[in-house]
């Protein structure tokens, strides 16, 4: 058994300890928020916060959260980042088929953490991971400024 | 797409009382087309409820995939009803008759054609349901329906008095259906042509949206398939000993389309799959490569195909004449869901819950494969995470029907995004060769395209023949040439080279819009025209077409000087019964590396539903079509597809983002698409920008750098 802290609550799941923590998130817990998209690390639709940092849950072997703080899509908004995020993601209407969305909100989110002004740079450094094939990037762009500015008001 | 298919208008309106109270406008379309037959029988279903407590429920029968369907289908019923607007709810419809899209004859999304096909019968059914409203308004208060209004979800009498939508909802059930209900005039439109939010936006934010593959049943187990590593290969040994072996495995199953391990959960599943031994005759298949296939396409063009066009004669002697050959590859849609399904086969039924662009047709298909009534069969539609096209196909949720059947337990069968890859449905290689003839002041007299490429629509099932010989699909963007050209000849060659060619974002002109439009530059860069005005001067009567032209280059100051070392290209397209110009302004670095900065768009598709959702389809179109024109390419090795995953089939990323403005010009025409039709200008505008950059011109995707790279 392995203990996990998930959006602040305990639980433990039967798993190898390599599994990787993405599907221990959809498949053992029913978390189905947190994406699959590559299982390689190469489109970022998996993005949980590992202790406040953004990883990607599809190479993350379980064991490497075990003790530490896991945040998901599904608890985000209950940090006052992740909620301004998501309402400057409802402001815009970002999503088209949505399916990326969990994932560019996750890495937004970390970013506006360590970084409550983010330029155009910094935006693409930290959101490049992030595929979107419904090519939403300029609408996240903007809801990313948008946030940023909501939290500075 | 829309010409194939003749559209019923015959509605039929229904009301029905709703338990517990409320009013039901059902309206049901008679099934038309071979799918549709296969598919259910006539079975009206409602797909409008009025609740006593006010909420108006639209059940909308079409797939949203991103386009916005899951909004603009209600809008279409909240302007005639009146609705108030915060007050409308959207559900997704079941697989029924009643949702066939009149365009196609059967419940399916694509081709662009929600709006197109759905913007009549949609409004009547909100019209007929303000009409039996307002007559139970009228009736109660004693007054004449023409001396009441309607506002907001509110009737409002001549005298002031006023009840709520949902306080009318279950007398108004009780009266019968307009059979024509009276539509407004579009100047009266007080929703449509605004920017509503869309419906789905809430759930797409916090995780709790529900796609295919979030689907979750109890005891449910999840299946990845060891697949043919080329079409056609045949398994010729299985050892499945490692596989039964892995902690959660819990059957393998060998079926038509490949080695099923069957596990509790995904990561047990993959490695099961994983651990499986396998042996694959790949037959005739074995030497095919992208190379291989390029050489057929190309030895294609010395046949003479199948006329297209054949109109006209050269006015003018002509003094000089150009050619040039295009050539596109294979492309995958690389939907950001891989593909997925889940099957649940019991107590003589079968419930599918899959992201299916056409669940009309896949109920049929399900019943057939199962021997069982359609009726017996339901499917369940999530969100789609991404469709493109990818999934008019059924070989996803076919997988787990057969899965769920073997086993007796609901079955999710999940592709890896290298199985999604590598799954053969492509759009396809093709190539066409131009030839244009010019007088001696430089006009065009004679224009000659010979298209050579696969059927689409035989091998989908979508066509049993091909109409004149000719698959619309393959012409669509050459063959509606409409440049004024006196000499037109246009033929169209099959040449079925390669692996499962498949519909892909705006389909055969995502192709032939680039050869044509990059073709129409070439002829403008030959007689020293600048390519807007030579297109202009080709466009005279042709008002739409020339009404995007100059708005986009108006809107994208073309002619007014630019950055040092920017240039512009200019492309304009009909497509999906929507006129589309795009400006691309283009810069190119010594190592040829392209890099996009803005594309200004002009769009004509008729009468708007809603402009915020047009725009992103015309910026996001812009987007799939620029990872085509920079990075989209399948090839093949000894006819395996060499591409898995994102590493080697690269998209485009939020850096490489460029500027898009999109500007749509105020119109009464009908609606025409909008899922569709920003694609395909934009590589010609690109590869038209990089020639007036670099004086090279791209005749084959996806550029390559090294061709632009300063020597």
């Amino acid at each position: 058994m392995i203990a996990l802290s998930i959006n602040g609550r305990d639980t433990e799941v039967d798993v190898t300890p390599d599994t990787p923590l993405l599907w221990v998130l959809r498949d053992n817990l029913s978390m189905t928020g947190t994406k699959f998209g590559c299982g390689l690390a190469q489109c970022g639709a998996c993005t949980v916060h590992l202790d406040g940092r953004p990883v990607r849950a599809c190479v993350t072997p379980v064991r490497r959260a075990a003790g530490r703080k896991v945040t998901t899509i599904e608890a985000v908004g209950s940090g006052r980042v992740g909620q301004a995020v998501q309402q400057a993601w409802l402001k815009i209407d970002v999503p088209q088929c949505g399916y990326c969305q969990s994932g560019q909100i996750m890495s937004a989110t970390a970013l506006l953490e360590r970084n409550p002004a983010p330029s155009d740079a910094d935006i693409d450094g930290a959101m490049d991971g992030n595929l979107c094939r419904c090519g939403t990037y300029n609408q996240i762009r903007a809801a990313i400024h948008e946030a940023a500015a909501s939290l500075k008001a | 797409m829309s010409a194939l298919f003749k559209p019923s208008r015959r509605d039929f309106l229904k009301a029905t009382a709703l338990a517990g109270g409320g009013l039901v406008i059902g309206f049901a379309l008679p099934a038309t087309g071979r799918f549709a037959r296969a598919a259910t029988d006539f079975a009206p279903s409602a797909y409008l409820r009025v609740a006593p407590d006010g909420t108006v429920t639209v059940v909308c029968g079409l797939s949203e995939m991103g386009q916005g369907v899951l909004t603009a289908i209600p809008m279409l019923v909240a302007e005639e009803l009146d609705a108030d607007w915060s007050r409308i709810k959207v559900e997704q419809g079941p697989a029924d008759a009643a949702f066939a899209n009149p365009i196609f004859g059967m419940q399916a999304t694509g081709g662009s054609t929600a709006v197109m096909g759905f913007w009549t019968p949609m409004r009547k059914a909100g019209a007929a349901a303000r009409e039996m409203l307002v007559a139970a308004a009228a009736a109660s208060w004693g007054v004449a329906a023409a001396d009441c209004s309607t506002r907001d979800g509110r009737v409002t009498g001549p005298g002031g008095q006023s009840l709520g939508y949902g306080e009318l909802a279950e007398r108004a059930g009780a009266l019968p259906v307009p059979a024509e209900p009276v539509l407004k005039d579009p100047s009266d439109f007080r929703l449509l042509g605004t920017a509503a939010r869309r419906l789905d936006s809430p759930p797409k934010i916090d995780g709790s949206g529900q796609f295919g593959l979030d689907v979750r049943l109890p005891v449910m187990l999840t299946a990845a398939l060891a697949r043919p590593p080329a079409p056609g290969a045949r398994l010729v040994s299985v050892d499945d000993r490692a596989a039964r072996a892995i902690a959660g495995v819990r059957d393998v199953i060998t079926l038509p389309q490949g080695v099923a391990v069957l596990a509790d959960g995904f990561h047990a599943a993959v490695q099961g799959r994983d651990a499986l031994v396998t042996e694959w005759d790949k037959g005739e298949f074995a030497s095919v490569t992208h190379e291989t296939i390029s050489k057929r396409l190309h030895a294609a063009l010395e046949r003479k195909g199948v006329t297209v066009r054949a109109e006209g004669k050269a006015d003018r002697p002509v003094a000089r004449r150009l050619e040039a050959t295009y050539e596109v590859p294979y492309l995958a849609h690389a939907c950001m869901e891989p593909m997925n399904g889940t099957a649940w086969v019991r107590d003589g039924g079968c419930e599918v819950w899959t992201g299916t662009q056409g669940q009309g047709p896949l109920k049929g298909l399900v019943a057939g494969l199962l021997g069982i009534a359609p009726e017996q069969v339901k499917v369940h539609t999530p969100y789609l995470g991404g469709g493109f096209g990818r999934r008019f196909a059924a070989d996803f949720a076919i997988e787990p029907v057969l899965l769920s059947k073997a086993t007796g337990k609901p079955v999710q069968v999940v592709f890896t995004r290298e199985d999604d890859m590598r799954a053969g449905y492509f759009r396809p290689a093709s190539v066409t060769r131009f030839e244009a003839g010019l007088d001696a002041t430089g006009q065009p007299q004679s224009f000659t395209a010979r298209i050579v490429g696969p059927s689409l629509m035989l091998p989908s099932g979508f066509m049993s023949e091909l109409p004149g010989g000719i698959d619309p699909s393959a012409v669509e963007g050459i063959a509606e040439f409409f440049y004024g050209v006196p000499e037109q000849r246009i033929e169209w060659v099959r040449e079925e080279a390669g692996i499962g060619p498949w519909f892909w974002r705006s389909v055969g002109h995502s192709q032939n819009c680039f050869f044509l439009e990059s073709f129409i530059d070439e002829m403008a860069a030959a007689t020293g025209k600048d390519p807007f005005e030579f297109r202009r001067g080709l466009l005279a009567d042709k008002p739409r077409q020339r009404g995007v032209l100059e708005l986009a280059a108006a809107r994208a100051g073309w002619g007014t000087p630019l950055p040092e070392g920017r240039h512009r290209g200019i492309a304009v397209s009909h497509s999906f019964g929507s006129y589309v110009a795009e400006v691309a302004e283009v810069s190119v670095d010594a190592a040829g590396k392209v890099k996009l900065h803005r594309v200004v768009a002009a769009v004509d598709c008729g009468m708007t539903v809603n402009p915020q959702i047009i725009e992103r389809q015309i910026e996001g179109a812009i987007v799939y079509g620029l990872t085509a024109a920079l990075y989209g390419k399948i090839t093949l090795a000894a006819g395996e597809v060499e591409q898995g995953n994102f590493d080697d089939y690269p998209v485009l990323r939020m850096s490489e983002m460029p500027r898009v403005e999109v500007h749509i010009v105020p119109s009464r025409e009908p609606p025409g698409g909008i899922g569709e039709p920003g694609l395909p200008p934009l590589a010609p505008a690109l590869t038209n920008a990089i020639f007036a950059a670099t004086g090279k011109r791209i005749r084959r995707l996806p550029i390559d750098p090294q061709q632009l790279a300063q020597a």
